[in-house]
């Protein structure tokens, strides 16, 4: 059944080229996918991996190379024809309507007509089939999609795909605005459609999904190929290395030592509030504190909290030994936290608004002239943070994921703030921006700052922390050096083990 | 059997206005406002639902009943339509100076005004769609464009309808007019296009986003055109209800009544979302039932007009918040 290499390939892309604007982004790329197999294709931003997706589903067209699909070759003038040849893709943004319910959204454009009418019972069983299908009766085809959690919006998304009897299906980042225990759902999910039959080309971000999901892995660097193997044969080091032409451990600069360590300018005792209670935690000068905890356990409560968003009811937070009162993030802002949300798009930046502005935002904000901050060269703060864009002016809605996340920093650093709470800082960006952001927050860490780090990335987390304090279901459960083992950091977290309390 | 109800979590303990339906809250209002408008007319001696009272209140419906179902659809898609006041007296010219008094004109001068009345949203909507113009401004310009028309060629009243056709207007069966029920049986079939036909859901569509439905494979500029033309049509139809009532074609019969901003009070009291994508005509037809409703009660109780319009613009207000705050619980 399983016959991997004597069934001619579903789709076979080769010599594959493109330019846009006389700029080649892909050159001589191959691709085959298989019946049943998840086929990852991984590389950086601007590696070509969005636009080798888009000419398979027919948003463009390649200048070079040929498309076959089941041995016979094939070019889609649009979406549409992709789609009737069985190539779907499920977008990284959601591409539902809120308002509408769940069979309206899989048969959006598509709705069965009967008599003039749309064929809404034809509709919702048609849905309710693909749902089952998949195993997940959860979902019922009458419910707004606004209703339903992002797991099960992306279940939609998928169910929508598939509406169109789709062989070939492409996931563009499709865990990005899932939660970790989501992410397990989608794992299954999946699993299921390579068990049907179905051709996979996942694209993703994250390491571990890419190892744990797929049979077989494509790495692109600059537009061009550089490996396609088994996944057996790669390990997480190689595959990194093949992509930045790094090792996996040089991504983490090094730990903070004992003299770079100074004073503590972040204390919380006994921090409480209607999602937290008694959170007593220090955030030395120079020091970077990670804060691990499973999705739910608080741990952007915390952020969120010191930040003045959903502020502490009980107890009370010292800035630099004094006691401050934040209520707001206005009062944040001013006593010297920095805050950048897990939410980049939604609550960190002004999309439509430029580089400039969105760097200058907090500053122009919530510092009058008299603050004695002093005058600002922008340039150089945007080469601080390595940002790439087309200059000041550019809307920041045109920039990658990884350099939004560095016009998010450069509108903190804008500030210089004494403390610096970090929620997911590299949640849907490169393993290049990546480094770039791991290098920032240590750079400033030696610069003095404290820095509170959250990630659902237990690598990175204990890549980057010189403490891990683990959040269990609103509290601390615990405290671990630098360098703790992931089992140990998991136990905590689950509850299973109590460690001693710093 | 309600939608969703398998998967929503259970929210007990909702305040009751903010479990109900934009739809159900909107004729809920309606009664209330009818039981409290009868009882104060009452304590001065008068009756609010009598025979005339019912007649009122409809006929102050039909015209802008009219204009609203054509902004529903408008302003589900997420635009705005605000040429509709001058359309509609431009209409009720076209009309009555085609007829010019001979019952033969009848046809005729109905159809070439609804003809004209199409034109003109599709206008509004090839530059909304082609030329790339938002909305507002799109449709402000043709406002302007239609007034300056009105105002180099028109005096005052002008045209002459043949008492044939001003039957339209004045025809009723009991305390109800032929003409309200028309506005409603155009209602219903607004109301069966947009939730029951393909068409209908492309609005929907378009309205909640309007990427996500064009990468759907929906041709989102034949909906926004669609929408414009239909409430262009709709617009046209209040026109020639107009000039049936007045027995002539009025230039400024369109503004003096705020259609086009009340229209979209109307709307927008009907629970139908600004930003489009949820709504609909049922909604929209009792927030203008209860505009009409204060109108007549404020007549009946002979409030000044300040006063009214303050009431009138207090009650939007509050209706939109309400709206807002249910929107902000279920999220």
């Amino acid at each position: 059944m399983m016959g991997l290499t004597d069934e001619a390939p579903t789709v076979r892309m080769l010599g594959i080229g493109k330019q846009f604007l006389g700029n080649p982004v892909l050159r001589d790329v191959d691709l085959e996918l298989r019946a049943g197999e998840v086929h990852a294709l991984v590389g950086e931003n601007g590696a070509g991996k969005s636009t080798l997706m888009k000419i398979l589903a027919g948003v463009h067209r390649a200048d070079a190379g040929t498309v076959e699909l089941a041995g016979e070759t094939v070019s889609f003038g649009s979406p549409r024809q992709a789609q009737a040849a069985g190539i779907s893709i499920v977008h990284q943004e959601f591409n539902l309507l809120g308002d509408r319910s769940v069979a309206e959204n899989v048969y959006l454009g598509r709705e069965p007509v009967r008599r003039g009418q749309v064929d809404r019972k034809r509709m919702e069983a048609a849905t309710a089939d693909l749902l089952d299908g998949l195993g997940e009766r959860g979902i019922s085809p009458r419910t707004a999609v606004r209703r339903l959690p992002v797991a099960q919006r992306q279940v939609v998304e998928i169910v929508k795909a598939l509406s169109t009897d789709a062989r070939v299906l492409a996931m563009d980042e499709p865990t990005a605005a899932l939660a970790d225990h989501e992410v397990e759902l989608l794992y299954g999910l999946v699993n299921r459609l390579r068990e049907r039959g179905i051709a996979i080309l996942y694209v993703s971000h994250r390491l571990r999904e890419v190892f744990d999901l797929s049979q077989r892995i494509t790495v692109l660097k600059d537009g061009e190929l550089v490996t396609s193997l088994p996944t057996k044969e790669l390990t997480a080091d190689q595959l990194v290395r093949h992509m930045v032409g790094r090792p996996l451990e040089a991504l983490f600069p090094d730990l903070a030592t004992e003299t770079e360590c100074g004073p503590v300018r972040l204390a919380v005792r006994g921090g409480g509030n209607a999602r937290l209670s008694g959170i007593d935690l220090d955030v030395r000068a120079g020091e970077i504190v990670g804060l691990a905890g499973l999705q739910g356990a608080g741990r952007s409560a915390v952020a969120r909290a010191i930040a003045g968003v959903d502020p502490f009811t009980t107890g009370s937070v010292e800035i630099d030994g004094e006691q401050r009162r934040i209520d707001s993030p206005r009062a944040a802002i001013r006593r010297g936290i920095a805050f950048v949300t897990e939410d980049r798009k939604g609550e960190g930046l002004a999309l439509r608004q430029s580089v400039r502005d969105n760097t200058l935002l907090v500053r122009r904000a919530s510092f009058g002239r008299a603050r004695g901050l002093g005058a600002l060269d922008l340039a150089a703060l945007l080469r601080s943070v390595t940002l790439v864009s087309r200059g000041p002016d550019q809307e920041v809605r045109y920039l990658s994921g990884g350099n939004q996340q560095k016009v998010v920093l450069a509108k903190w650093l804008a500030v210089e703030p004494k403390v610096l709470v970090v929620d997911e800082p590299t949640r849907g960006i490169d393993v290049g921006a990546k480094k770039a952001v791991y290098d920032l927050l240590r750079g400033l860490a030696r610069g003095g700052v404290a820095i509170l780090m959250i990630s659902s990335e237990l690598p990175e987390l204990i890549g980057m922390s010189d403490r891990v304090l683990v959040m269990h279901e609103g509290s601390l459960a615990g405290e671990l050096p630098a360098g703790p083992e992931e089992e140990t950091v998991m136990s905590l977290a689950t509850g299973h083990s109590t460690a001693e309390a710093a | 059997m309600a939608a969703g109800s398998t998967v929503a979590p259970p929210r007990a303990g909702k305040r009751f206005a903010t479990v109900l339906q934009p739809t159900a809250m909107v004729y809920l209002a309606l009664v209330l406002l009818l039981v409290a408008g009868s009882v104060l007319v009452g304590i001065q001696g008068g009756v609010l639902l009598d025979q005339g009272g019912i007649l009122n209140i409809l006929t102050r419906s039909t015209a802008l009943g009219l204009v609203a179902i054509g902004q529903t659809m408008v302003i589900l898609t997420g635009k705005l339509d605000l040429s509709v006041a001058y359309l509609i007296g431009l209409c009720s010219l076209i009309g009555a100076e085609t007829m010019a008094g001979d019952p033969n004109m009848i046809l005729p001068a109905v159809l070439l005004t609804l003809a004209c009345a199409a034109a003109i949203g599709l206008v509004n909507g090839l530059v909304i769609t082609k030329l790339k113009v938002n909305a507002f401004i799109a449709t402000l310009g043709m406002a302007l464009i239609i007034r300056g028309y009105l105002e180099s060629v028109y005096t005052g009243p002008a045209g002459d309808v043949p008492r044939a056709f001003q039957h339209l207007g004045y025809d009723r069966i009991g305390p109800v007019p032929v003409s309200a029920l028309l506005m409603l049986a155009l209602a219903a079939a607004a109301w069966w296009y947009l939730t029951r036909t393909k068409g209908g859901y492309h609005v929907y569509a378009v309205g909640g986003d309007e990427e996500v439905a064009r990468f759907s494979g929906i041709r989102t500029d034949r909906t926004i055109i669609k929408v414009h033309v239909l409430c262009a049509v709709a617009a046209g139809l209040a026109g020639l209800f107009l000039a049936s009532r007045l027995g002539s074609g009025a230039p400024w019969v369109g503004v003096d009544a705020g259609y086009d901003l009340e229209s979209i009070a109307a709307v927008v009291l009907g629970g139908t979302l600004l930003a489009g994508g949820r709504g609909g005509v049922a909604g929209t037809i009792g927030g203008v039932l209860i505009l009409a409703t204060l109108d007549t009660i404020f007549d009946d109780l002979g409030v000044t007009p300040f006063f009214k319009d303050v009431v009138r613009g207090a009650v939007l207000i509050i209706a939109v918040a309400l709206y807002a705050r249910r929107r902000g619980l279920h999220r």
